[in-house]
């Protein structure tokens, strides 16, 4: 207990009247990061839970792993590497991305919550490795780490910090970095530009006229060797991690199920009325549909939160993504809009549910009056 | 010693676009470079300055029934002047401005202060006060036409000023862009101003 001790000692230091005083929230910062934090409510009537926001983003950050590994090892396969080398090429190109990324966001969030006099949260910790996942390989990284910086103060910072905010901040920074820096952000140059290999990703190559369902087999889209960004590609990774966030209760399995079946149904739809020849499963596989819908549309603070809302927020997720996909050439990728175009209505949905609920239990008391 | 009030609290303190947030509509389209929104704000000073002093001398033969009438005569016959006068002698600003002259009919902070101050006070107070509301809507104008054209083409009136290894960032052309700019030159002056804030 060598660390406890440590903390202890210096804690007086960072404690009112002590003289780095004006650091006190960033030592309790690191200092709940080690230990669980041994205080407890004062005041009113609370259920003790072992979970506490850093628990759950943990458990977030777990169930991202395997799509980061797979998507490192991804890297190396089209840049014509095998095996663990291909790894060491994928890990080295995604490493200075999260770093950039990290560093960026955690710099902002201590300064703000350190001006404010507030607790640093945890939000960023799972902020801060979807950035990167989101982004395609070879971006340049101040491009990351300027997104990274627009979405932290004006998709966070000015509604209130973690747990205020109206829409994800990762998707914002990958919104901004698309907006800003489209040239970089899509098309067919980006992808792998490194070591002269590039390609268009599926979803631009299912965007473009005349192309078939012979460029990537379904079963490549579920594995993921197919090219994409960095953590989306894998279905069946981000299975795994959808399998651990269900387990734990973290994410909203209403959420999850109901973005697909919107995806599906109107996959459906569109492959029935001729709109395109791609069947409705395929949707679901290729680009971020997946990847949107198991760790993005489930944000707990961005979404719906009464349990019929989630359904209908969900649905309207799956269903916008590839209405976007279809029937507008100039976005291949749906996901992203969607989620963010959801996320403002989430508040809307909500409260039309709530009103509902209210007036059905009116008439239940004229009923029984 | 009002007078010199009269000019100063519009600029800042009580300024139409960050304080009252009027004219909004008008600050998101005509703001991706700065030389239209240079031009546009110089228009709607103008036309807010001369709209007060005419209303201002009309204010006590004017029945209060159909004042709302005779404002709306008196501010697009302005307009029709600067339209006139842009398309004239500043044909390529009056093309990129296209139909937000014409609008500057509706645009509120005209006619706000024409009935919230000239229909009530003598006219060179009037004047000064459609001067310091148009000069202080100009100020945000241009100040977000600033952000907009540097970082969004390296240029500033037109003129390269940042050199090739300057990526444009193509976001701050777009509308929302404006509106985040204007959020945050709010932002900043509330922070100076705090019986800005609110609770």
């Amino acid at each position: 207990m060598g660390l406890r001790n440590f903390v202890d000692k210096i804690k007086p230091t960072f404690s009112k009247g002590g003289k780095l005083s004006f650091l006190h929230s960033t030592f309790e910062g690191f200092e709940t990061f080690l230990f669980v934090p041994n205080t407890t409510t004062k005041k009113g009537a609370h259920i003790r839970d072992c979970n506490d926001i850093k628990r759950v983003m943990i458990v977030v950050v777990l169930a991202l792993i395997p799509a980061l590994l797979f998507g490192m090892w991804n890297i190396g396969y089209f840049a014509g590497k095998t095996g663990l080398s291909a790894f060491w090429f994928g890990f080295l190109e995604v490493l200075p991305m999260i770093i950039v990324s990290y560093v960026v966001g955690l710099s902002i969030e201590f300064a703000f919550a350190q001006k404010r006099g507030h607790e640093i949260n945890e939000g960023f910790l799972v902020t801060g490795l979807l950035i990167p996942m989101i982004m395609p390989i070879g971006v340049p990284l101040w491009i990351v780490g300027l997104s990274t910086a627009f979405a932290v103060i004006i998709g966070k910072e000015v509604f209130g910090g973690t747990g205020m905010n109206v829409f994800n901040p990762a998707l914002l920074a990958r919104a901004f970095a698309f907006f800003a820096y489209t040239p970089h952000m899509s098309g067919e140059k980006v992808w792998y530009a490194v070591d002269g290999v590039s390609g268009a990703t599926a979803l631009d190559y299912m965007g473009q006229p005349g192309a078939t369902m012979e460029g990537f087999s379904a079963c490549d889209a579920f594995l993921g060797t197919i090219p994409g960004c960095v953590g989306e590609t894998s279905t069946l990774a981000i299975l795994l991690g959808a399998a651990l966030l269900l387990f734990t209760g973290v994410a909203s399995w209403r959420i999850m199920l109901s973005v697909f079946l919107g995806g599906l149904a109107f996959g459906y739809l569109f492959d029935i009325t001729g709109w395109t020849e791609y069947p409705a499963y395929y949707h679901l596989l290729v680009g971020g549909f997946a990847f949107g819908a198991v760790f993005m549309a489930t944000d707990p603070v961005t979404s719906a939160q009464t349990n019929t809302g989630k359904w209908i927020y969900g649905f309207m997720v799956g269903a916008l993504a590839v209405c976007v996909r279809v029937m507008n050439p100039a976005y291949p990728e749906g996901m992203m809009l969607a989620i963010l175009f959801m996320n403002a209505l989430a508040p809307l949905i909500d409260y039309f549910v709530v009103e509902r609920n209210v007036a059905r239990r009116k008439r239940l008391i004229k009923n029984v009056k | 010693m009002k007078l010199s009030k009269n000019f100063t609290n519009p600029l800042a303190a009580n300024n139409p676009i960050i304080v009252q947030i009027l004219g909004i509509c008008s600050a998101l389209a005509v703001t991706v470079k700065m030389e239209p929104a240079l031009v546009m704000g110089l228009s709607v000073t103008f036309v807010a300055a001369f709209s007060n002093l005419i209303m201002s001398l009309l204010r006590n033969g004017v029945p209060s029934r159909i004042r709302i009438i005779v404002q709306l005569v008196v501010i697009a016959t302005l307009v029709i002047v600067v339209d006139q006068f842009l398309k004239a002698f500043m044909y390529d600003v009056s093309k990129q401005l296209s139909v937000y002259v014409g609008l500057i009919i509706t645009n509120c902070i005209v006619m706000g202060r024409v009935e919230a101050y000239a229909l009530g006070n003598k006219p060179w107070d009037s004047f000064v006060d459609g001067v310091a509301n148009g000069l202080g809507y100009a100020f945000i104008l241009v100040l977000v036409a600033f952000f907009r054209e540097f970082f969004g083409s390296g240029q500033l009136f037109g003129m390269q000023v940042l050199g090739d290894w300057y990526t444009p960032n193509s976001l701050m052309l777009f509308p929302p862009m404006a509106l985040i700019i204007v959020g945050c030159i709010i932002w900043v002056h509330r922070s100076f101003n705090k019986d800005l804030q609110e609770k």
